[in-house]
């Protein structure tokens, strides 16, 4: 294996309290040493990469993708998302179970990681069932699943009814060291739903699905979470009062984690504008109260992670009647440029981006990377923080093209993403 | 005067897209029209050789009817087109829709749709103008226009008016564009209706008072507007049953003498008798239900008019 030097980067790495020029050497596919810049002699290194003027950070991870394979290739591949999670400096993914056939036993799982392998890409890491078929019944056989390379459990897009069956995936999710990662949607308070209900609902003529819908799915989790209490991770809050709740438990010493996503902090229903259906998703996008009420909880730590909820859908999903468009939009090319926004505006420092992007999901998933230390994977993302672009539907490597950002200017984005030592 | 046709929208989508002036333009044109309809020959060549395509997704017997006659009134070729019977899935065929009428090069296409939000979708890919028959729980431009027509026929202005609607606001299309164009013209309205058919923010969107029970609405009112109860569209039970709703809601001739003496009775059609209305009021002197239908055919052959010819722009150009 190669050995590579970075040089005279700004390294930002938050597990090793690190904000500074630093020099790094990487062989084997992992970190070797980070000293002083000019510490390491160019010719120790077979190659060299210069980060003069570039932030040198641990590997971005994106806790939440549909990768859509297998089952609607014509959405997305796990080549093409993987593809697009590299292009956006994401250097490892986590992949959502609901494909076709879902992703609910060790055989699935394993053929995720092989296509994740041929992809050569960034890393797939899969999240897998929380229950048979998805149904919110019987639990999947967690340690199998892990065996076979599974990190968390879900049944993202649905939320498990019964609470009985909750309390035994939090026990056994436990039990087997996986993350159970929760949709929190009251269904039947939101059935039928198109977007959030207020005035932009009232307004357009559609079904709404109020904040309600997410606030008593996350107070009920939260209790079973306290009955049980093992962990529980929320997917993509985006309610001021879920934030809220979830920020209660976490100071009463419940274990839950929780994440949002860039959307949820940039836009609001007000986007959705004329029936436009790349600003429909589930969650809804929300008022500027939940909006602002995010942006706080990013800052101040009650959200741990942002993931984007890449959720890839054709023109044949999207360009239909509004009510019958598909929920969800992608997002692994313009998160970080996002996130890149929010420490431009100050509202978030470098590091605390480096913690929601790549430190926090790690630590959450238990997998390697989210750090720069020695040891750790050579996964890194080389984002020149002064390149201004325009994210444009022709650039993107994603298989579909559902963004509500395309056309913005953006300053900042990943110029380099390296998986293993390897530039991907 | 060419200034407000000029800067008239390519479609008629809902009444938002129209200033004060543009409306009152749209029904004085309306008005014009009125006189076609009591010739001997009713007909004027004013649309000769255009193709109007009327293409009904969704059920409805006097909107259609009212829109061919309007385009026959005016000489205009008519197709009409209905959904029903296709196997393609719901999106595939609407995009579909959307090409094949675009191939038949029509000078117009009038579309109801259950989906709200469809009429856009349709004139941002269609190069001809679209006119929104009614779509989802959205717009129903052309009633609102025909009720407010009627209004101003009977009470000479629409400005300092009170309007009360009753019934399902939530899911009314009817209500929604009433409230905005009424609400345009100077004229203060006021909506009630159960909680259960109460959309959010009603006050914030339409600056609108709203009301839970229809007496302080109909209180002092110019006009009562009653909604039908559509049952057809209700998901889960919003009210307890109809005669529960005529009790509350229904305007009886009793509840109607909180409006002014001289109020008349709006309903959009058709009437469910003994829900939403007493039989009584149905032939109540007050009631104005028929020359609804009557004006809704002069509106639509205004709109026409306006959208197709787009009269006063040419030299304006």
């Amino acid at each position: 294996m190669t050995s590579l030097l970075i040089k005279n980067g700004r390294l930002i790495d938050p597990s090793q309290n690190i904000d500074a020029e630093r020099d790094l050497w990487l062989a084997g596919g992992r970190v070797k040493a980070v000293d002083r810049p000019g510490a390491f002699s160019s010719g120790s290194a077979e190659k060299n990469i210069d980060a003069q003027g570039l932030w040198v950070l641990p590997g971005l991870i994106d806790m939440h993708v549909h990768l859509r394979e297998p089952g609607h290739e014509y959405k997305e591949t796990v080549a093409s998302g993987l593809a697009a999670a590299a292009a956006g400096g994401f250097t490892a993914v986590l992949a959502m179970p609901n494909t076709s056939p879902p992703l609910d036993n060790a055989q699935e799982v394993a053929a995720l990681l092989e296509r994740g392998r041929a992809a050569a890409s960034a890393r797939v890491w899969p999240a897998a069932a929380m229950t048979r078929g998805r149904r919110g019944e019987d639990l999947t056989e967690y340690q199998d699943l892990k065996n076979a390379g599974a990190v968390a459990v879900t049944d993202d897009g649905s939320w498990v009814r019964n609470p009985k069956v909750l309390r035994r995936v939090l026990d056994y999710a436990a039990v087997c060291g996986l993350l159970p990662l929760c949709h929190a949607e009251d269904h039947d308070l939101a059935e039928g739903g198109a977007i959030h209900e207020g005035r932009v609902s009232t307004r357009l003529g559609l079904p709404g699905i109020p904040a309600q819908a997410e606030i008593n799915a996350v107070t009920r989790d939260i209790n079973m979470v306290e009955l049980s209490g093992r962990p529980l991770h929320f997917c993509h809050i985006s309610t001021r009062g879920a934030i809220e709740a979830i920020g209660s438990a976490k100071a009463k010493g419940l274990p839950v984690s929780c994440e949002t996503a860039p959307h949820y902090l940039f836009l609001t229903h007000e986007d959705v504008g004329d029936y436009d259906p790349n600003a429909k998703m589930n969650p809804p996008l929300r008022g500027e109260a939940d909006r602002d009420s995010l942006l706080a909880a990013l800052a101040d730590g009650t959200v741990d992670a942002l993931a984007t909820d890449h959720a890839p859908h054709s023109s044949l999903e999207k360009d239909v009647e509004f009510i019958d468009a598909a929920f969800g939009v992608i997002g692994l090319e313009s998160a970080l440029p996002l996130a890149l926004e929010l420490v431009r505006r100050r509202l978030i420092s470098p590091s605390r981006l480096v913690e929601l992007m790549s430190l926090n999901p790690a630590r959450l998933l238990n997998i390697p990377g989210g750090s720069l230390a020695p040891g750790q994977p050579a996964d890194l993302t080389l984002v020149d923080p002064n390149l201004a672009f325009t994210l444009r539907p022709e650039d993107s490597r994603s298989l579909s093209r559902n963004s509500p950002f395309w056309g913005r200017d953006f300053v900042g984005r990943a110029v380099k993403t390296l998986v293993g030592g390897r530039e991907v | 005067m060419s200034d407000i046709v000029r800067t008239f929208p390519k479609d008629l989508i809902d009444l938002d897209q129209f200033s004060p002036e543009q409306l009152t333009h749209i029904l004085d044109t309306a008005e014009n029209f009125k006189e076609v309809s009591e010739r001997e020959i009713k007909k004027v060549p004013t649309l000769r050789g255009k193709l109007v395509v009327i293409f009904f997704h969704e059920n409805s017997t006097r909107t259609r009817l009212s829109f061919e006659v309007a385009a026959k009134r005016l000489s205009a070729d008519t197709v009409a087109l209905s959904a029903s019977g296709s196997s393609l899935s719901k999106g595939e065929s609407l995009l579909d829709t959307a090409r094949n009428i675009e191939a038949m090069h029509p000078d117009a296409l009038v579309i109801r749709h259950g989906a709200s939000g469809t009429p856009g979708f349709l004139g941002r890919r269609l190069s001809f103008p679209v006119l929104n028959a009614g779509d989802g729980a959205h717009a129903h431009p052309t009633q609102a226009l025909l009720d407010m027509l009627t209004l101003r026929e009977v009470k000479g202005r629409l400005d300092g008016l009170r309007i009360a609607i009753i019934g399902d606001i939530a899911h009314s299309r009817v209500a929604r564009s009433n409230m905005i164009g009424l609400s345009k013209m100077g004229a203060r309205v006021a909506v009630a209706g159960p909680p259960s058919m109460m959309a959010v923010e009603l006050a914030e969107t339409y600056g609108v008072e709203v009301y839970n029970r229809p007496e302080p609405a109909i209180e002092g009112a110019d006009g009562v507007m009653m909604l039908r109860i559509q049952l057809e569209r209700q998901t889960g039970a919003l009210f307890p049953g109809n005669r529960e709703y005529a009790l509350v809601y229904g305007l009886s001739r009793e509840r109607l003498k909180l409006a002014k003496e001289d109020a008349v009775i709006l309903h959009p059609g058709p009437v469910n008798q003994g829900v939403e209305l007493s039989p009584e009021l149905y032939e109540d002197r007050r009631s104005v239900i028929l020359p609804q239908v009557t004006n809704g055919v002069a509106v639509r052959m205004a709109l026409l008019y306006l959208l197709i010819e787009r009269p006063g722009q040419a030299e304006a150009a």
